[in-house]
């Protein structure tokens, strides 16, 4: 399958999301400039984390008005599949493809962790690969990953299942010490109504090497290979 | 004219940063400080003919770009109003 991953001005996490689908899975992975207008045939689009603009007025504020977005917007609504790590997650949010926002942590410090999520729902093109209830070592690396939604918003998104991760200790437990940034309801990752477009704080890009800490992140990626089939 | 917008976190959204200049400001001495928020002083020049389509005009911008509704609310000045 043909991943497009976007570069931003400002994304760092691009060429790690390159070098995971690429050359660890052999999957048909490449660069979509912002400017660009098409998504190259693209089956999944790929968000990558960085500060994209700088983090000027908010996270992602600035990026959503870039011109690939309006193709992502338009791809997600046809149903296509897009992945937002980290800034890319910000980015979805601002531009309303996924519900709530990222705000800064809770400590207002910088975080850079390996932490643990539970797959929350593994009925999904992202998390399919998994086991509901699975447990994956995934790092984290940002100050504005606090996710909030307004109450009824945040019902509705449990009940229908959007929650795919949550941050949980390594006994797989929710506690307030394991939600590090402060998220509401303990949220890692969600996805949209429909199930096409998920964001998600944790760094799958980062975890697909045992060399390098462990390949957690695969299941994602795995989940989506599985799915567009 | 020129126009300030005022972008503050949303009432009920938790503002660390407000807590932690809350509680700065208590540890030096000031006990009656209470409800601290840290938000954006945004000025811009608007080109508009009145200051009614002016601030019809920034009132769209706050929504769209300056401001996020899930977490900030905002308010603005129009010079001259």
């Amino acid at each position: 399958m043909k991943w497009g991953v976007v570069r931003f001005p400002g994304s760092l996490d691009d060429g790690d999301a390159l070098h995971a689908l690429g050359a660890v899975m052999g999957q048909d992975a490449f660069l979509l400039w912002h400017k660009e207008e098409t998504l190259g045939g693209a089956d999944c689009v790929v968000l990558p984390g960085g500060f994209s603009y700088g983090d000027y007025l908010r996270t992602g504020a600035i990026a959503r008005f870039s011109p690939i977005m309006k193709s992502v917007a338009k791809f997600a609504a046809d149903g296509g599949l897009v992945i937002g790590t980290c800034n890319g997650f910000q980015i979805l949010c601002e531009a309303h493809l996924l519900p709530g926002a990222l705000t800064r942590n809770r400590t207002l410090s910088f975080i850079c962790e390996r932490v643990t999520v539970r797959v929350e729902n593994a009925r999904t093109p992202f998390t399919r690969a998994a086991r509901a209830g699975e447990l994956l070592r995934l790092p984290i690396k940002h100050g504005e990953g606090l996710y909030v939604a307004p109450d009824d918003e945040l019902r509705q998104m449990e009940e229908r299942g959007q929650v795919l991760l949550r941050y949980v200790d390594a006994r797989g437990e929710e506690s307030d010490a394991a939600n590090l940034n402060g998220s509401t309801h303990a949220i890692a990752g969600v996805a949209n109504a429909r199930f096409n477009v998920f964001g998600l704080m944790p760094h799958p890009e980062h975890a697909v090497e045992a060399m390098l800490g462990g390949t957690d992140g695969l299941r994602i990626f795995q989940s989506i290979v599985e799915s567009v089939g | 004219m020129q126009v300030k917008v005022f972008v503050t976190p949303r009432v009920g959204i938790l503002d660390p940063q407000g807590r932690a200049v809350e509680h700065a400001l208590k540890s030096l001495g000031f006990t009656g400080a209470s409800d601290v928020k840290v938000g954006k002083y945004i000025v811009l020049e608007v080109d508009a003919p009145s200051s009614a389509q002016a601030r019809a005009e920034v009132k769209r911008m706050c929504e769209q770009l300056l401001a996020n509704p899930i977490i900030e609310d905002f308010r603005f000045e129009v010079e001259g109003e």
